[in-house]
């Protein structure tokens, strides 16, 4: 990793507890990274590993239990709900392993979703929804409802959705874990360009090497902890 | 506005079932229009009694009649400033189903007592003219088709003719109408001088008087006054405001009024139980969505007025729809409801009490799950799926 490369993300020290019952879990122990802006960063680890719980956690859906979690120079784990939710409209696009649409709605206003909640006129809201969506080449498929397309196309529609405000951070959780393999390579694929030519940097949990090893980098987790670093 | 897109399509997501929510609460506004509708029938009268106007019947029953002389005796009473007579005539036209009321007055006095009563001034001057002459209300004139000219047949009076003949014909010399919706207009009115000089019995006798006072406050000791003149006689009298009267009429009936307000509180809390239940249900089966929803960005702030509004939306449109037919059924059925019930409409009041229930419905229906929706946790509603 370069010296003179911005920090986008810094963690320090980060711990994070559940509560199962009456007992106390603790799923991250003290952890500390830095990622790099325009980095394409894979999570790998097994099931409670605490990657997914990290991914949350930068992405603000989460709180931890102590120390300090830094986006762009933004002590996100001190905002308020109502800052964290206004910071993650306009510093984060999150991409699900179920694609997370709302089947009532169709692509183009899935898309529009995050637009919604900016400043902008109906007609610009639109102008973006369909710009996104066909920079992930379903520009054919606005009017159609999430039913009405295949998984692969659903994803492509959930990645529009995370891009369509121009975040910094893509934060995808298994993105190609419902997929076949020929889909999975398309939105992998797809993601590659968003870091490559779109400067995003990305952080995927997955569980497929496949997909780990389109990233620059990959974190290995067990038990709360970074196991070991491997760079591509 | 830009979120009610969303909203709508949320409101419609399962469409049997939002059908069957929307046509309870349809159902529920239906009642309470027409309810309403049925509680101004009776009370209208009372809205509407003037306040500077008595009733003076005789004490021992309404059906018992009073002397024509008395008349003048009431006008000498200190604070009376006008005072007329009507009796009850009781027949019907063609057969008993086409019943509407008709009363025997005095022209000149009855129209100067009720100036409610709207009559174009060359009808009037030919009722003062016709001694066969009858006025009849806009309502009934419409139900029967009279025009001005037509001689009408009234059958079925208890009243006998001094010509041994049972049928009463009238020349319909005038239509009125009324200064406010609420003014009666189903009745037909007919001059006193003819049916007293007409009927073989009882002349010389009417069925009550209606006094003006000059000072309305004083007219519990007006009435009192009037009832005083005339104890100890063969015909004593008890005298009370228009509205008492009206009020002791419709509560013959029972109280009207609560007993609407029980029915429809009744029916509300049901509706407002099946709402709550079926929005909390709707909210539940989208713990997912509410939560990719916050994951974008929302606040939960913006997710409780996301899910309230929809709350609101389908309490209002139910209540609109609802109220709407009611005043559509009102109108369409006033022609034929108007042998039972003379005034029959919705007033603007309970058109707002609907409008109030409607958002107090959508308040109580959609907080609870809208406010668990505000604190529904991202991460662990993610994790759900």
């Amino acid at each position: 990793m370069a010296a003179e490369q911005e920090i986008i993300v810094s963690v320090r020290n980060l711990y994070k507890n559940f509560h199962r019952g009456s007992e106390e879990v603790e799923v991250l122990k003290g952890l500390s990274l830095d990622i790099p802006r325009g980095e394409f960063l894979a999570l790998m680890g097994p099931s409670g590993s605490g990657k997914s719980t990290l991914l949350n956690l930068i992405g603000g859906l989460d709180r931890p239990s102590r120390g300090s979690i830094v986006v762009a120079g933004q002590r996100i784990d001190r905002l308020s709900d109502a800052e964290l939710a206004a910071w993650r409209a306009r510093s984060v696009g999150f991409i699900f392993q179920m694609y997370n649409l709302l089947p009532v709605l169709t692509a183009e206003r899935n898309v529009e979703l995050p637009l919604l909640l900016t400043r902008l006129s109906r007609s610009e809201r639109k102008r973006r929804s369909r710009l996104a969506l066909k920079l992930v080449g379903l520009g054919d498929r606005m009017k159609h409802y999430p039913r009405q397309l295949s998984g692969g196309q659903e994803q492509r529609v959930g990645i529009a959705r995370a891009i369509v405000t121009d975040p910094m951070l893509l934060l995808c959780d298994e993105p190609t874990g419902d997929l076949d393999r020929k889909s999975g390579t398309e939105i992998l694929d797809l993601l590659s360009r968003l870091n490559r030519e779109h400067g995003k940097t990305i952080i995927m949990v997955t569980h497929d090497p496949q997909a780990a090893a389109r990233a620059s980098r990959t974190l290995h987790f067990d038990k709360g902890a970074l196991l070991v670093e491997s760079a591509a | 506005m830009k979120y009610l897109n969303l909203i709508w399509r949320n409101v419609w997501r399962k469409k049997t079932r939002a059908i069957f929510t929307l046509a309870s609460i349809v159902m529920a506004f239906l009642l309470f229009g027409l309810l309403n509708a049925v509680r101004q029938a009776f009370e209208g009268g009372v809205e509407l009694a003037g306040v500077d106007r008595l009733v003076m019947t005789n004490k021992v029953s309404l059906i018992q009649p009073l002397p024509f002389a008395y008349q003048e005796r009431i006008r000498k009473v200190p604070g009376v400033a006008a005072v007329t007579n009507a009796s009850w005539f009781g027949g019907y036209y063609q057969n008993e189903k086409n019943f509407f009321a008709q009363f025997p007055v005095d022209p000149e006095g009855y129209l100067q007592m009720y100036p409610e009563i709207v009559l174009p001034p060359e009808q009037k001057l030919a009722w003062l003219t016709d001694r066969e002459g009858a006025i009849i209300g806009r309502a009934t004139a419409n139900q029967f088709g009279f025009k001005v000219g037509q001689r009408i047949p009234i059958l079925g009076s208890p009243w006998r003719r001094i010509d041994g003949k049972t049928a009463w014909e009238f020349n319909i010399v005038g239509i009125y109408d009324g200064t406010s919706k609420g003014t009666d207009t189903t009745s037909l009115l007919f001059r006193y001088d003819y049916f007293d000089e007409a009927r073989a019995a009882r002349k010389g006798d009417v069925g009550w008087y209606i006094i003006r006072v000059k000072d309305p406050d004083r007219a519990a000791a007006v009435a009192r006054d009037i009832d005083a003149c005339f104890a100890n006689s063969s015909a004593e009298s008890k005298t009370s405001t228009e509205r008492a009267f009206a009020q002791g009429f419709v509560n013959q009936m029972g109280n009207i009024g609560a007993i609407v307000q029980a029915i429809s509180a009744a029916v509300f809390f049901i509706i407002l139980l099946v709402t709550a239940n079926t929005f909390a249900q709707s909210v539940r089966e989208r713990t997912n969505e509410i939560a990719v929803l916050k994951t974008l960005g929302y606040t939960p702030g913006r997710i409780l007025l996301l899910v309230l509004a929809e709350s609101f939306f389908v309490a209002g449109l139910g209540a609109f729809l609802g109220l709407m037919l009611a005043l559509g059924l009102t109108i369409g059925l006033g022609p034929a409801v108007a042998r039972f019930f003379p005034i029959f409409y919705i007033p603007g009041q309970a058109l707002i009490d609907g409008a109030a229930i409607a958002l107090g419905l959508g308040l109580f229906a959609g907080t609870f799950p809208a406010i668990a929706a505000m604190r529904l946790p991202i991460a662990a509603a993610l994790r759900r799926v």
